[in-house]
Protein backbone atom coordinates (compact mmCIF):
# COMPACT_ATOMS: atom_id res chain seq x y z
CA UNK A 1 0.00 0.00 0.00
CA UNK A 2 1.14 3.53 -0.74
CA UNK A 3 -0.15 6.94 0.31
CA UNK A 4 -0.73 9.64 -2.27
CA UNK A 5 -2.71 12.83 -2.76
CA UNK A 6 -5.35 13.15 -5.43
CA UNK A 7 -7.00 16.53 -5.90
CA UNK A 8 -5.89 17.52 -2.41
CA UNK A 9 -7.30 14.40 -0.81
CA UNK A 10 -5.02 11.89 0.85
CA UNK A 11 -5.73 8.33 -0.25
CA UNK A 12 -4.28 4.86 0.24
CA UNK A 13 -3.71 2.70 -2.78
CA UNK A 14 -2.51 -0.69 -3.85
CA UNK A 15 0.60 -0.20 -6.05
CA UNK A 16 -0.57 -2.98 -8.32
CA UNK A 17 -3.50 -0.92 -9.49
CA UNK A 18 -3.46 1.78 -12.11
CA UNK A 19 -3.88 5.37 -11.07
CA UNK A 20 -7.11 5.41 -13.05
CA UNK A 21 -8.54 2.66 -10.87
CA UNK A 22 -7.34 4.35 -7.71
CA UNK A 23 -9.12 7.56 -8.69
CA UNK A 24 -12.31 5.70 -9.56
CA UNK A 25 -12.16 3.74 -6.29
CA UNK A 26 -12.02 7.06 -4.46
CA UNK A 27 -15.02 8.48 -6.22
CA UNK A 28 -13.13 10.65 -8.70
CA UNK A 29 -14.45 10.32 -12.22
CA UNK A 30 -11.82 10.03 -14.94
CA UNK A 31 -13.13 9.94 -18.50
CA UNK A 32 -11.97 6.73 -20.17
CA UNK A 33 -13.09 4.36 -22.87
CA UNK A 34 -10.40 1.80 -23.50
CA UNK A 35 -9.38 0.65 -20.02
CA UNK A 36 -10.56 -2.48 -18.22
CA UNK A 37 -9.10 -3.32 -14.84
CA UNK A 38 -8.26 -6.87 -15.94
CA UNK A 39 -5.76 -5.46 -18.43
CA UNK A 40 -2.14 -5.97 -17.53
CA UNK A 41 -0.95 -3.92 -20.47
CA UNK A 42 -3.62 -1.31 -21.22
CA UNK A 43 -3.49 0.03 -24.78
CA UNK A 44 -4.02 3.65 -23.69
CA UNK A 45 -5.61 4.30 -27.02
CA UNK A 46 -8.57 6.54 -26.20
CA UNK A 47 -6.36 9.35 -24.81
CA UNK A 48 -9.03 10.49 -22.41
CA UNK A 49 -7.78 9.51 -18.98
CA UNK A 50 -5.07 12.14 -18.57
CA UNK A 51 -4.03 13.44 -15.16
CA UNK A 52 -1.19 15.67 -14.00
CA UNK A 53 1.39 14.23 -11.67
CA UNK A 54 3.63 16.63 -9.77
CA UNK A 55 7.20 16.31 -11.01
CA UNK A 56 6.27 14.91 -14.42
CA UNK A 57 6.66 17.40 -17.27
CA UNK A 58 3.42 16.51 -19.07
CA UNK A 59 0.02 15.06 -18.26
CA UNK A 60 0.04 11.25 -18.36
CA UNK A 61 -2.64 8.70 -19.19
CA UNK A 62 -3.67 7.48 -15.74
CA UNK A 63 -4.49 3.98 -17.00
CA UNK A 64 -0.77 3.37 -17.50
CA UNK A 65 0.51 5.13 -14.41
CA UNK A 66 1.13 3.29 -11.16
CA UNK A 67 0.48 5.07 -7.90
CA UNK A 68 3.58 5.76 -5.80
CA UNK A 69 4.30 6.85 -2.26
CA UNK A 70 3.93 10.59 -1.84
CA UNK A 71 2.65 11.14 -5.35
CA UNK A 72 0.64 14.33 -5.89
CA UNK A 73 -2.01 14.01 -8.57
CA UNK A 74 -4.41 16.52 -10.06
CA UNK A 75 -7.24 15.28 -12.24
CA UNK A 76 -9.04 18.53 -13.04
CA UNK A 77 -6.53 21.08 -14.29
CA UNK A 78 -7.29 23.20 -17.31
CA UNK A 79 -4.56 21.43 -19.28
CA UNK A 80 -6.04 18.02 -18.54
CA UNK A 81 -9.53 19.12 -19.47
CA UNK A 82 -8.32 20.65 -22.70
CA UNK A 83 -6.62 17.41 -23.71
CA UNK A 84 -9.72 15.44 -22.81
CA UNK A 85 -12.06 17.72 -24.71
CA UNK A 86 -9.88 17.55 -27.82
CA UNK A 87 -9.61 13.77 -27.66
CA UNK A 88 -13.35 13.45 -27.24
CA UNK A 89 -14.09 15.83 -30.08
CA UNK A 90 -11.78 13.89 -32.35
CA UNK A 91 -13.59 10.69 -31.46
CA UNK A 92 -16.97 12.29 -32.04
CA UNK A 93 -15.91 13.65 -35.41
CA UNK A 94 -15.54 10.02 -36.49
CA UNK A 95 -18.81 8.89 -34.98
CA UNK A 96 -22.27 8.80 -36.47
CA UNK A 97 -24.12 10.38 -33.58
CA UNK A 98 -27.73 9.25 -33.66
CA UNK A 99 -28.55 8.65 -30.03
CA UNK A 100 -32.29 8.57 -30.46
CA UNK A 101 -32.03 5.49 -32.66
CA UNK A 102 -29.16 3.89 -30.80
CA UNK A 103 -29.66 0.98 -28.42
CA UNK A 104 -26.96 2.42 -26.12
CA UNK A 105 -28.85 5.67 -25.62
CA UNK A 106 -28.65 6.80 -21.96
CA UNK A 107 -26.07 4.23 -20.94
CA UNK A 108 -23.40 5.24 -23.42
CA UNK A 109 -19.93 6.22 -22.22
CA UNK A 110 -19.58 8.82 -24.96
CA UNK A 111 -22.73 10.59 -23.81
CA UNK A 112 -21.54 10.44 -20.23
CA UNK A 113 -18.11 11.80 -20.91
CA UNK A 114 -19.44 14.50 -23.22
CA UNK A 115 -21.77 15.66 -20.48
CA UNK A 116 -19.00 15.58 -17.88
CA UNK A 117 -16.65 17.62 -20.05
CA UNK A 118 -19.33 19.97 -21.31
CA UNK A 119 -18.74 19.03 -24.93
CA UNK A 120 -21.62 18.81 -27.42
CA UNK A 121 -22.04 15.45 -29.13
CA UNK A 122 -21.76 17.16 -32.48
CA UNK A 123 -18.73 19.39 -32.06
CA UNK A 124 -18.78 22.28 -34.50
CA UNK A 125 -15.07 22.83 -34.32
CA UNK A 126 -14.28 19.71 -36.33
CA UNK A 127 -15.69 18.59 -39.61
CA UNK A 128 -17.16 15.11 -39.46
CA UNK A 129 -14.70 12.60 -40.85
CA UNK A 130 -15.87 11.16 -44.16
CA UNK A 131 -15.64 7.45 -43.57
CA UNK A 132 -16.84 4.71 -45.81
CA UNK A 133 -17.57 1.28 -44.43
CA UNK A 134 -19.86 -1.48 -45.44
CA UNK A 135 -22.77 -0.45 -43.19
CA UNK A 136 -23.03 -3.16 -40.59
CA UNK A 137 -21.63 -6.63 -40.25
CA UNK A 138 -23.52 -9.52 -38.84
CA UNK A 139 -21.98 -12.23 -36.79
CA UNK A 140 -24.26 -15.10 -35.81
CA UNK A 141 -24.33 -13.60 -32.32
CA UNK A 142 -24.10 -9.87 -32.75
CA UNK A 143 -24.26 -6.98 -35.15
CA UNK A 144 -21.35 -4.59 -35.46
CA UNK A 145 -21.73 -0.99 -36.53
CA UNK A 146 -18.41 0.52 -37.64
CA UNK A 147 -19.85 4.04 -37.55
CA UNK A 148 -20.45 3.77 -33.83
CA UNK A 149 -17.22 1.99 -32.92
CA UNK A 150 -14.64 4.07 -31.07
CA UNK A 151 -11.98 1.37 -31.62
CA UNK A 152 -11.31 1.06 -27.91
CA UNK A 153 -10.47 -2.64 -28.28
CA UNK A 154 -12.38 -3.77 -25.20
CA UNK A 155 -14.43 -6.34 -27.08
CA UNK A 156 -11.27 -7.85 -28.57
CA UNK A 157 -9.63 -7.97 -25.17
CA UNK A 158 -12.49 -9.72 -23.38
CA UNK A 159 -12.97 -12.15 -26.25
CA UNK A 160 -9.33 -13.14 -26.21
CA UNK A 161 -9.30 -13.46 -22.48
CA UNK A 162 -12.36 -15.65 -22.34
CA UNK A 163 -11.73 -17.96 -25.29
CA UNK A 164 -7.96 -17.98 -25.05
CA UNK A 165 -7.66 -17.39 -28.80
CA UNK A 166 -10.01 -14.61 -29.79
CA UNK A 167 -12.74 -14.51 -32.38
CA UNK A 168 -12.49 -10.75 -32.72
CA UNK A 169 -9.64 -8.73 -34.11
CA UNK A 170 -8.88 -5.31 -35.52
CA UNK A 171 -8.74 -5.37 -39.29
CA UNK A 172 -7.55 -2.93 -41.96
CA UNK A 173 -5.89 0.27 -40.81
CA UNK A 174 -5.96 4.01 -40.37
CA UNK A 175 -9.31 5.59 -41.08
CA UNK A 176 -10.58 2.22 -42.37
CA UNK A 177 -9.88 0.30 -39.16
CA UNK A 178 -12.73 -1.87 -37.95
CA UNK A 179 -13.36 -4.65 -35.51
CA UNK A 180 -13.67 -7.81 -37.52
CA UNK A 181 -13.60 -11.57 -37.52
CA UNK A 182 -12.70 -14.26 -39.98
CA UNK A 183 -15.26 -15.46 -42.47
CA UNK A 184 -17.78 -13.16 -44.05
CA UNK A 185 -20.80 -14.42 -42.15
CA UNK A 186 -19.47 -16.41 -39.29
CA UNK A 187 -19.50 -20.15 -39.89
CA UNK A 188 -15.84 -20.05 -40.89
CA UNK A 189 -14.93 -18.00 -37.88
CA UNK A 190 -13.09 -19.48 -34.92
CA UNK A 191 -15.73 -20.93 -32.59
CA UNK A 192 -17.60 -18.28 -30.63
CA UNK A 193 -18.64 -19.04 -27.05
CA UNK A 194 -21.83 -17.01 -27.44
CA UNK A 195 -21.04 -15.49 -24.07
CA UNK A 196 -21.99 -11.99 -25.09
CA UNK A 197 -19.04 -10.53 -23.19
CA UNK A 198 -17.97 -8.46 -26.17
CA UNK A 199 -21.37 -6.81 -26.35
CA UNK A 200 -21.28 -6.09 -22.63
CA UNK A 201 -17.76 -4.69 -22.82
CA UNK A 202 -18.63 -2.17 -25.51
CA UNK A 203 -18.79 1.27 -23.90
CA UNK A 204 -20.90 2.64 -26.76
CA UNK A 205 -23.53 1.30 -29.11
CA UNK A 206 -21.28 -0.42 -31.65
CA UNK A 207 -22.17 -4.01 -30.76
CA UNK A 208 -25.71 -5.20 -30.58
CA UNK A 209 -26.57 -8.70 -29.51
CA UNK A 210 -28.87 -10.91 -31.52
CA UNK A 211 -31.44 -13.08 -29.71
CA UNK A 212 -28.84 -15.74 -28.97
CA UNK A 213 -27.06 -13.55 -26.49
CA UNK A 214 -30.10 -11.65 -25.37
CA UNK A 215 -31.15 -14.75 -23.44
CA UNK A 216 -28.02 -15.63 -21.45
CA UNK A 217 -30.16 -17.29 -18.75
CA UNK A 218 -31.51 -19.77 -21.21
CA UNK A 219 -28.11 -20.48 -22.63
CA UNK A 220 -26.70 -21.14 -19.17
CA UNK A 221 -29.67 -23.28 -18.22
CA UNK A 222 -29.71 -25.35 -21.38
CA UNK B 1 -11.43 -42.01 -52.82
CA UNK B 2 -8.38 -40.08 -51.87
CA UNK B 3 -9.27 -38.50 -48.56
CA UNK B 4 -6.53 -35.90 -48.78
CA UNK B 5 -8.14 -34.44 -51.86
CA UNK B 6 -10.01 -31.21 -51.46
CA UNK B 7 -13.31 -30.45 -53.05
CA UNK B 8 -12.34 -31.05 -56.66
CA UNK B 9 -15.40 -29.61 -58.29
CA UNK B 10 -14.26 -26.09 -57.49
CA UNK B 11 -11.26 -25.85 -59.75
CA UNK B 12 -10.52 -22.31 -58.62
CA UNK B 13 -9.43 -23.43 -55.21
CA UNK B 14 -5.85 -24.55 -55.29
CA UNK B 15 -5.64 -28.07 -53.98
CA UNK B 16 -4.92 -27.85 -50.31
CA UNK B 17 -2.06 -30.27 -50.79
CA UNK B 18 -0.18 -27.69 -52.80
CA UNK B 19 -0.81 -25.18 -50.05
CA UNK B 20 0.43 -27.56 -47.44
CA UNK B 21 3.63 -28.00 -49.42
CA UNK B 22 4.03 -24.24 -49.58
CA UNK B 23 3.67 -24.00 -45.82
CA UNK B 24 5.91 -26.87 -44.89
CA UNK B 25 9.30 -25.13 -45.15
CA UNK B 26 8.22 -22.35 -42.80
CA UNK B 27 8.99 -22.75 -39.11
CA UNK B 28 6.13 -22.48 -36.70
CA UNK B 29 6.89 -18.94 -35.66
CA UNK B 30 4.54 -16.02 -35.55
CA UNK B 31 7.04 -13.83 -37.34
CA UNK B 32 6.69 -16.06 -40.37
CA UNK B 33 3.10 -15.02 -40.87
CA UNK B 34 3.76 -12.25 -43.35
CA UNK B 35 6.39 -14.11 -45.41
CA UNK B 36 3.98 -17.05 -45.66
CA UNK B 37 1.12 -14.85 -46.79
CA UNK B 38 3.39 -13.22 -49.36
CA UNK B 39 4.45 -16.57 -50.72
CA UNK B 40 0.87 -17.76 -51.01
CA UNK B 41 -0.26 -14.61 -52.71
CA UNK B 42 2.63 -14.82 -55.15
CA UNK B 43 1.57 -18.34 -56.08
CA UNK B 44 -2.18 -17.92 -56.16
CA UNK B 45 -2.72 -14.24 -56.72
CA UNK B 46 -4.77 -13.81 -53.56
CA UNK B 47 -5.45 -15.13 -50.08
CA UNK B 48 -8.41 -17.48 -50.07
CA UNK B 49 -10.29 -18.26 -46.83
CA UNK B 50 -8.98 -21.84 -47.11
CA UNK B 51 -5.42 -20.58 -47.34
CA UNK B 52 -5.84 -18.31 -44.34
CA UNK B 53 -7.31 -21.15 -42.32
CA UNK B 54 -4.38 -23.38 -43.17
CA UNK B 55 -1.87 -20.71 -42.28
CA UNK B 56 -3.64 -20.19 -38.95
CA UNK B 57 -3.46 -23.88 -38.22
CA UNK B 58 0.18 -24.08 -39.22
CA UNK B 59 1.19 -21.22 -36.93
CA UNK B 60 -1.22 -21.99 -34.11
CA UNK B 61 -2.99 -18.64 -34.29
CA UNK B 62 -6.63 -17.98 -35.16
CA UNK B 63 -7.89 -17.35 -38.65
CA UNK B 64 -9.22 -14.04 -37.34
CA UNK B 65 -5.70 -13.03 -36.41
CA UNK B 66 -4.35 -14.00 -39.82
CA UNK B 67 -7.09 -11.99 -41.45
CA UNK B 68 -6.51 -9.05 -39.11
CA UNK B 69 -2.83 -8.89 -39.94
CA UNK B 70 -3.27 -9.48 -43.67
CA UNK B 71 -5.95 -6.83 -43.99
CA UNK B 72 -3.59 -4.23 -42.51
CA UNK B 73 -1.45 -4.37 -45.65
CA UNK B 74 -2.51 -3.09 -49.03
CA UNK B 75 -0.43 -5.75 -50.75
CA UNK B 76 -2.81 -8.57 -49.84
CA UNK B 77 -5.99 -9.26 -51.71
CA UNK B 78 -8.84 -11.45 -50.56
CA UNK B 79 -10.46 -11.93 -53.93
CA UNK B 80 -8.98 -13.71 -56.93
CA UNK B 81 -7.71 -11.24 -59.53
CA UNK B 82 -10.11 -10.79 -62.45
CA UNK B 83 -9.40 -11.75 -66.04
CA UNK B 84 -8.99 -8.05 -66.72
CA UNK B 85 -7.12 -6.20 -64.01
CA UNK B 86 -7.81 -2.53 -63.61
CA UNK B 87 -5.38 -0.50 -61.56
CA UNK B 88 -6.22 3.09 -60.83
CA UNK B 89 -3.34 5.30 -59.80
CA UNK B 90 -3.83 7.37 -56.68
CA UNK B 91 -0.31 8.72 -56.42
CA UNK B 92 0.02 12.40 -55.60
CA UNK B 93 -0.31 13.72 -59.14
CA UNK B 94 -3.28 11.50 -59.97
CA UNK B 95 -4.86 12.25 -56.63
CA UNK B 96 -4.85 16.00 -57.19
CA UNK B 97 -6.48 15.70 -60.61
CA UNK B 98 -9.25 13.43 -59.43
CA UNK B 99 -7.91 9.86 -59.47
CA UNK B 100 -10.53 9.10 -56.82
CA UNK B 101 -13.27 10.00 -59.28
CA UNK B 102 -11.87 7.58 -61.85
CA UNK B 103 -11.66 4.85 -59.24
CA UNK B 104 -15.18 5.57 -58.08
CA UNK B 105 -16.39 5.38 -61.70
CA UNK B 106 -14.88 1.96 -62.23
CA UNK B 107 -16.25 0.80 -58.90
CA UNK B 108 -19.75 2.02 -59.63
CA UNK B 109 -19.87 0.71 -63.19
CA UNK B 110 -18.66 -2.72 -62.10
CA UNK B 111 -20.57 -2.79 -58.84
CA UNK B 112 -17.53 -3.67 -56.75
CA UNK B 113 -15.11 -1.89 -54.43
CA UNK B 114 -11.37 -1.68 -54.94
CA UNK B 115 -9.69 -4.90 -53.93
CA UNK B 116 -12.68 -6.87 -55.18
CA UNK B 117 -13.52 -8.91 -58.25
CA UNK B 118 -16.78 -9.05 -60.19
CA UNK B 119 -18.77 -12.25 -59.53
CA UNK B 120 -18.08 -13.43 -63.11
CA UNK B 121 -14.33 -12.96 -62.42
CA UNK B 122 -14.04 -10.75 -65.49
CA UNK B 123 -12.76 -7.61 -63.73
CA UNK B 124 -10.90 -6.67 -60.61
CA UNK B 125 -10.21 -3.12 -59.50
CA UNK B 126 -7.28 -2.00 -57.40
CA UNK B 127 -5.83 1.28 -56.29
CA UNK B 128 -2.12 1.68 -56.73
CA UNK B 129 0.38 4.32 -55.72
CA UNK B 130 2.33 6.25 -58.33
CA UNK B 131 2.92 4.26 -61.51
CA UNK B 132 5.49 6.73 -62.78
CA UNK B 133 3.80 8.64 -65.56
CA UNK B 134 2.51 11.63 -63.66
CA UNK B 135 2.40 13.80 -66.79
CA UNK B 136 -0.50 11.64 -67.98
CA UNK B 137 -2.48 11.97 -64.75
CA UNK B 138 -5.01 10.70 -63.94
CA UNK B 139 -3.81 7.29 -65.00
CA UNK B 140 -5.38 3.85 -65.07
CA UNK B 141 -3.62 0.67 -66.08
CA UNK B 142 -5.89 -1.89 -67.60
CA UNK B 143 -4.18 -5.23 -68.10
CA UNK B 144 -0.95 -4.17 -69.82
CA UNK B 145 -2.19 -0.91 -71.30
CA UNK B 146 -1.63 2.46 -69.69
CA UNK B 147 -4.49 4.90 -70.16
CA UNK B 148 -3.58 8.53 -69.53
CA UNK B 149 -5.74 11.59 -68.96
CA UNK B 150 -8.55 9.41 -67.71
CA UNK B 151 -12.07 10.74 -67.58
CA UNK B 152 -15.41 9.16 -66.69
CA UNK B 153 -16.27 8.86 -70.39
CA UNK B 154 -13.07 6.90 -70.93
CA UNK B 155 -13.98 4.54 -68.12
CA UNK B 156 -17.17 3.82 -69.95
CA UNK B 157 -15.28 3.43 -73.22
CA UNK B 158 -12.81 0.92 -71.79
CA UNK B 159 -15.51 -1.25 -70.26
CA UNK B 160 -17.63 -1.02 -73.39
CA UNK B 161 -14.59 -2.09 -75.42
CA UNK B 162 -14.26 -5.27 -73.36
CA UNK B 163 -17.96 -5.91 -73.63
CA UNK B 164 -17.91 -5.62 -77.42
CA UNK B 165 -14.81 -7.79 -77.65
CA UNK B 166 -16.45 -10.44 -75.49
CA UNK B 167 -19.61 -10.44 -77.58
CA UNK B 168 -17.60 -10.67 -80.79
CA UNK B 169 -15.73 -13.69 -79.48
CA UNK B 170 -18.93 -15.36 -78.40
CA UNK B 171 -20.46 -14.77 -81.81
CA UNK B 172 -17.40 -16.21 -83.51
CA UNK B 173 -17.49 -19.21 -81.24
CA UNK B 174 -21.15 -19.79 -82.02
CA UNK B 175 -20.52 -19.48 -85.72
CA UNK B 176 -17.63 -21.90 -85.53
CA UNK B 177 -19.72 -24.39 -83.59
CA UNK B 178 -22.71 -24.16 -85.87
CA UNK B 179 -20.28 -24.30 -88.82
CA UNK B 180 -18.69 -27.52 -87.62
CA UNK B 181 -22.10 -29.06 -87.07
CA UNK B 182 -23.13 -28.54 -90.63
S1 LIG C 1 -22.96 5.20 -29.39
FE1 LIG C 1 -23.52 6.69 -27.80
S2 LIG C 1 -23.08 8.71 -28.68
FE2 LIG C 1 -23.12 7.22 -30.36
S3 LIG C 1 -25.22 7.32 -31.11
FE3 LIG C 1 -25.14 5.65 -29.61
S4 LIG C 1 -25.77 6.62 -27.68
FE4 LIG C 1 -25.22 8.28 -29.08
S1 LIG D 1 -17.10 -2.55 -30.89
FE1 LIG D 1 -17.33 -1.41 -28.95
S2 LIG D 1 -15.91 -2.46 -27.54
FE2 LIG D 1 -15.32 -3.07 -29.61
S3 LIG D 1 -13.71 -1.63 -30.21
FE3 LIG D 1 -15.68 -0.81 -30.98
S4 LIG D 1 -16.38 0.57 -29.37
FE4 LIG D 1 -14.79 -0.73 -28.46
S1 LIG E 1 -8.32 4.75 -20.49
FE1 LIG E 1 -6.32 5.52 -20.54
S2 LIG E 1 -6.04 6.01 -22.61
FE2 LIG E 1 -8.04 5.08 -22.63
Amino acid sequence: MVKLTIDGKEVQADEGKSLLEVCTDNGIFIPSLCFLKEMTNPPASCRLCFVEVEGLPKPVPSCRQSPAEGMVVRTDTELVRRLQRSALQLLLSAHHVDCRNCHANKRCALQNIAKFLGVGLKPKRLEPLAMEFPQEREHPNFIYDPYKCVLCGRCIFVCRKRTGYGVLTFARRGIDTVVSWFGADGPDSPPCDRCGECVNACPVGALKSKETVQAPMEAAGA
Amino acid sequence: MDAARPNENDDNVTPLKVLAATLAPFDVKRENLIPILQTIQEKEGYLSPEAMKMVAKHLGVTASEVYGVASFYNQFRFHPPGKHQIKVCLGTACHVVGGEIILENFERKLGIKHGETTPDREFSVDRVACVGCCALAPVAIVDETTHGHMAPSKVEGILLGFQIEKERKEREKEQRESGSQQ
